[in-house]
């Protein structure tokens, strides 16, 4: 449903070249750098595209649905003389959108008086707010060791098979506005969903809708999908639409989103492939050496500003080939958001849910989303200790897995005990399972209380007597 | 003041070329189009000028103008630039917020200082005097923790024949003038200075004190000298911008440049929000009145991002030149080097390795070099200290960025992310990072403080380096092969890694460590380890020493002694030397 309203954007019949999902346009005059253009086959069907580059009378327009049909000589392409825009209405909440916008609902196409362009401007970092409220998702892994904050862009980082979409849909159905032990939330925040796919499988988009229509979620949800086997290029289109909506919402209509980006992956992917196409320099793994740039661009679209109260918190979702932190993907992706929730496959394997690897895993604004006033008192130090105990649970299982459990010292079995016990009744839980804050930290004390008081020395004396239970 | 020199005839992104004139010179400011897009030329070949355009150019067109300005990327310097936050072309962002709102606008142009404020400005200098680049011509205290010296530009000398009386003046106004070679000159206390160019200084001095900055692993262990450069690689959530943010805040520098290239603009907020609160051990005031902040975050231009870190050092060559020491801070300079390579990509230029331009090496140098200690045009001693974070992909240190960086610091903090993972903060590893400037130091810890750091920190580094060679046999055989006095190096190196590199930025007392506090703690720990030594040569068992009370006073007493009771440790001292002795006893 980007706009179609024409506006006198001049118009060429014939292409000097088609390669891929790029057509290069000659004998176009004065044409706008990322303007859209419509691209109309022999048949006068129309398509969408982008310009990626421009001289004095030659562009290099992406064409989103690809470029399949087009010949040189029967094609006309259009200029359309701006930026690529959608119309952004809070009646486009409850709907379902094709990638790039237009509804695939059945529906009719939302009415609305803004229309917004899709690239977004970057947030002044002085009219930002720095997120600070945390948000109870129920899943101890998450709210006691990774919490999540609201304005946060925290991605799970996955791998095929695994069951990030669940763990996704328990989030989104479980979410609320946390409030500190023993209180209750002052504000029942409502979340709105904006639910991004790029390439992802129907039954994997079946199922999200289904999740929210179970949890009567479904009239809070926009869902923009850009399935496996639509055009790969209008995935590069995709985050950017729903974001402009989820701007829309926090920032004007005074709402906290959720956003879920599913999956990065598939969207870089479409990003080499452009790239690839073009003959650009690549960097690693043949992906460009813009992906950290843009992949920000769509990453930093997220958090607080003094003039709404409204919020985007983001969760991609990525799968990380062969399960390769190091890959380009999740390597960028996380040096820009603002942590990471990685689940294992081994954890998986032995049938825990959700198989969170809580070590690698990281909320970089937990540590002032917690403390006394937001969860409890000893939540910073308790989790600091779980990570450090936990750390040590390793070591000692590479040791035993070298000299037998008979052979290690006592505290070194009361270890391989915390570990076990840790990942059986920490993280691991039902995936209907909502556990309050205050429960999960005192699993987390009973838990530590396996292992001998002095081993515990990143939780202070005071808070041992408090909590520690032999 | 510009004027049309050409037109745009290609775009790709923020590299745009356009035809004109040849009386354009390379790295002249231009303006983009319509709108005045600011811009800098990179590149003329005949009548074709290539620009990289400091802002998004999207939707600009072929036939669009260029005008020209005739002047070199430049910044402006003098009173209020302290307190102060500006994107990467030093425009303040506060101001730009009230122009744009939340979303940062294209084309607004906005002078970095604010013309209105008036300063109270002191003379040093009167009618008659002969001054030269670098003479201060009088002060104004910019905040209260910083006096401000107003310098004759550095290529000017000659006779004052005028000098404002004290009193309030706008960084406009003439508060001077100077007769030159080339006549007569108005001084204001606002200058500007080409961005690229690094600011003249009388000499370079030997590196002779560290710049503290209350972390323990990088005083005691890997520590900086004043006018140094220091790199910290480390793959993300390695703790890199949290180890800026520490010595940021807790630096002994009078001056601090915090340049936020290319990464989270929430990180930005939080420095804004929270430096305006934090007190300055030494000054006692708030650490915003002595903080530069430079943010060109990620989704902002990738050509600002590359100006961020000139823009951030000429500042700091500035204040150095005032006579002061400053500190500055690059998180992270790999995304610097990359926006490098982007527009190098853009320019379809010959890439080197994994896509970056050849002169990447170079680039590197030149903004390294520009740290140092040095005697200042006017005889005074001043300087820049660089601490540059590099962001390796994959955590991996063979990168091309992370190697030539390598070239030209001296000091280099190694994060590690098994360290991190394992939430052992900062983490610094103590094996593969280094210092050369250690032996430089020795005599600022024997005469400041009155230790033997050198020996005590070799001594340390010895049992840590030995634990990890004694770590890659318990791998095979379990602690229990190993007979106990080699037990207790590891027991000694566990106190070191936990009691004393450990250090959470989100601990209260633990945050900031001074140096008296760092040298006894260390000291203390050496001790326990002579103390079991002999004890255990008599045939105690390790599990003995390993059970004393007082080891976990020692993996505590970070936290546990205020940075105002150092007598504690004393304390400490004695219950160690107590349950020692009664030991001791027991194997005469
Ligand atoms: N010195 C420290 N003390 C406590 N926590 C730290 C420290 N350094 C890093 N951290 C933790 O690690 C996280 C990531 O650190 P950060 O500096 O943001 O990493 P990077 O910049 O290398 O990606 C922080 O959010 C914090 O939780
Ligand atoms: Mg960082």
């Amino acid at each position: 449903m980007s706009e179609f309203i024409d506006r006198g954007g001049q118009e060429v019949i014939g292409v000097a070249r088609v390669e891929g999902p790029i057509v290069v346009v000659d004998g176009a005059g004065s044409v706008g750098y990322d303007e859209v253009v419509e691209v109309f086959d022999s048949r006068g069907r129309v398509r969408r595209g982008r310009v990626l580059e421009v001289g004095e009378d030659v562009a290099v327009v992406e064409v989103f649905a690809g470029t399949t049909g087009l010949s040189i000589d029967d094609t006309r392409v259009r200029f359309l003389g701006q930026p690529l825009r959608i119309p952004v209405t809070e009646e486009m909440l409850g709907r379902i959108f094709d990638g790039m916008g237009t509804p695939i609902d059945g529906g009719p196409e939302p009415l609305a008086d803004h229309y917004a362009d899709i690239n977004g401007q970057p947030i002044n970092p002085t009219a930002r707010v720095y997120p600070r409220d945390y948000i109870q998702t129920g899943i101890s892994a998450i709210d006691g060791m990774n919490t999540l904050v609201m304005g946060q862009k925290l991605p799970i980082f996955s791998g095929s098979g695994l069951p990030h979409d669940q763990l996704a849909a328990q989030i989104v159905r479980q979410a609320t506005l946390g409030a500190p032990v023993g209180e209750t939330p002052t504000q029942a925040a409502e979340f709105v969903i904006v639910f991004a796919a790029m390439g992802v499988k129907h039954d994997v988009a079946a199922y999200f809708r289904d999740s929210f229509a179970e949890s009567g979620a479904l009239t809070r949800v926009a869902m923009f999908l850009n399935l496996a086997d639509d055009p790969p290029v209008e995935r590069l289109v995709t985050p950017r639409v729903a974001l402009t909506l989820a701007e829309y919402l926090a920032f004007e209509r005074q709402m906290h989103v959720l956003v879920i980006l599913t999956d990065m992956t598939n969207y870089c992917e479409a990003l080499r492939q452009i790239s690839n196409i073009r003959g650009e320099v690549p960097s690693r793994k043949g992906y460009p050496g813009y992906l950290y740039s843009d992949l920000a661009s769509i990453y930093e679209r997220t958090g607080r500003i003094k003039t709404s109260k409204g919020s985007i918190t983001q969760l991609p979702i990525l799968t990380m080939p062969n399960d390769d932190i190091t890959h380009p993907v999740p390597d960028l992706t996380g040096y820009i958001t603002e942590g990471q929730i990685v689940l294992s496959r081994d954890l998986a394997y032995q049938g825990i849910y959700p198989p969170i690897a809580v070590l690698p895993s990281l909320s970089r604004l937990m540590k002032d989303g917690i403390g006394e006033g937001r969860t409890r008192a000893d939540h910073s130090h308790l989790s600091a200790q779980l990570y450090a105990s936990y750390a040590h649970v390793q070591d000692v299982r590479a040791l035993a897995s070298v000299i037998g459990e008979e052979e290690l010292s006592t505290v070194d079995r009361q270890y391989l005990e915390f570990g076990r016990a840790f990942e059986q009744e920490f993280v691991n839980q039902g995936p209907t399972e909502n556990r309050t804050i205050e429960e999960t930290l005192n699993i987390g004390w009973r838990l530590l209380s396996i292992l001998p008081p002095e081993e515990l020395t990143r939780v202070s004396p005071d808070e041992i007597q408090q909590y520690y239970r032999k | 003041m510009s004027w049309q020199i050409g037109t745009v005839t290609w775009i790709n992104g923020p590299v745009v070329r356009a035809r004109g004139s040849r009386q354009v010179s390379m790295l002249e400011v231009v303006e983009v189009g319509d709108e005045h897009l600011v811009g800098e030329v990179i590149g003329l070949e005949g009548d074709i000028i290539t620009i990289q355009v400091y802002e998004e150019t999207s939707g600009m067109r072929p036939g669009a103008p260029v005008y020209g300005t005739g002047m070199p990327l430049s910044v402006e310097l003098g009173p209020g630039l302290l307190r102060s936050i500006f994107d990467g072309i030093q425009r303040p962002l506060p101001v730009l917020e009230m122009r744009s709102g939340s979303f940062i606008g294209r084309g607004v142009h906005l002078t970095p200082l604010y013309r209105k404020d008036r300063w109270q400005f002191t003379p040093r200098v009167k009618a008659g005097d002969y001054v030269t680049g670098g003479s201060i011509l009088g002060t104004v205290p910019e905040t209260p923790a910083l006096e401000h010296r107003v310098l004759v530009p550095p290529d000017l000398e000659g006779t004052l024949t005028w000098v404002a009386p004290a009193g309030e003046y706008t960084i406009d106004e003439p508060i001077a003038r100077l007769r030159t070679e080339n006549g007569e000159q108005e001084l204001t206390m606002l200058q500007r200075w080409p961005v690229r160019r690094p600011r003249p200084y009388r000499s370079r001095l030997a590196p002779a004190e560290p710049l503290i900055t209350g972390q323990r692993v990088l005083d005691t262990f890997f520590p900086l000298a004043k006018g140094g450069a220091a790199a910290i690689p480390g793959g993300f959530g390695a703790g890199k911008t949290v180890a800026q943010h520490q010595i940021a805040k807790w630096a002994d520098a009078q001056v601090v440049v915090y340049i936020g290239c290319g990464e989270r603009g929430n990180e930005m907020t939080e420095v804004l929000q929270e430096f305006p609160e934090l007190v300055d051990p030494r000054s006692g005031r708030p650490l915003m009145e002595r903080t530069v902040l430079i943010a060109n975050t990620s989704n902002m231009p990738v050509a600002a991002r590359e100006a961020s870190i000139y823009t951030g050092i000429t500042i700091a060559e500035y204040y150095r030149d005032m006579g002061y020491h400053v500190a500055l801070m690059a998180d992270s300079t790999s995304r610097w080097a990359e926006a490098l390579r982007e527009i190098s990509g853009r320019l379809e230029e010959m890439p080197a390795e994994e896509g970056y331009p050849a002169y990447l090496a170079a680039r590197l140098a030149e903004f390294y070099e520009r740290a140092g200690y040095v005697e200042t045009l006017n005889g005074e001693r001043g300087s820049v200290s660089i601490i540059g974070a590099v962001s390796p992909p994959g955590g991996d240190f063979s990168e091309p960025v992370t190697q030539h960086t390598k070239r030209f610091i001296r000091c280099f903090w190694a994060l590690d992310k098994a360290l991190a993972s394992a939430r052992h903060f900062p983490s610094v590893n103590w094996l593969e990072s280094y210092s050369e400037y250690v032996d430089d130091m020795a005599d600022w810890w024997r005469e400041q403080v009155e230790r033997d750091w050198q020996t005590m920190r070799g001594q340390a580094m010895t049992i840590l380096t030995e634990e990890s060679r004694l770590e890659r046999i318990v791998k095979l055989v379990g602690p229990d092969a190993l007979p106990d006095e080699q037990r207790l190096i590891l027991e000694t190196a566990r106190l070191l890694r936990e009691g004393f590199l450990q250090q959470s930025a989100l601990d209260e007392v633990d945050a900031y460590s001074p140096v008296q506090k760092q040298i006894r703690m260390l000291d203390l720990i050496l001790h326990f380890h002579q103390r079991a030594q002999r004890i255990i040569k008599r045939g105690a068992l390790i599990v003995m020493i390993h059970d004393l009370p007082v080891v976990n006073k020692l993996m505590r007493m970070k936290t546990l002694v205020a940075n105002d009771q150092l007598e504690k440790l004393d304390d400490i001292r004695r219950e160690l030397d107590e349950q020692m002795d009664q030991l001791e006893a027991e194997y005469r």
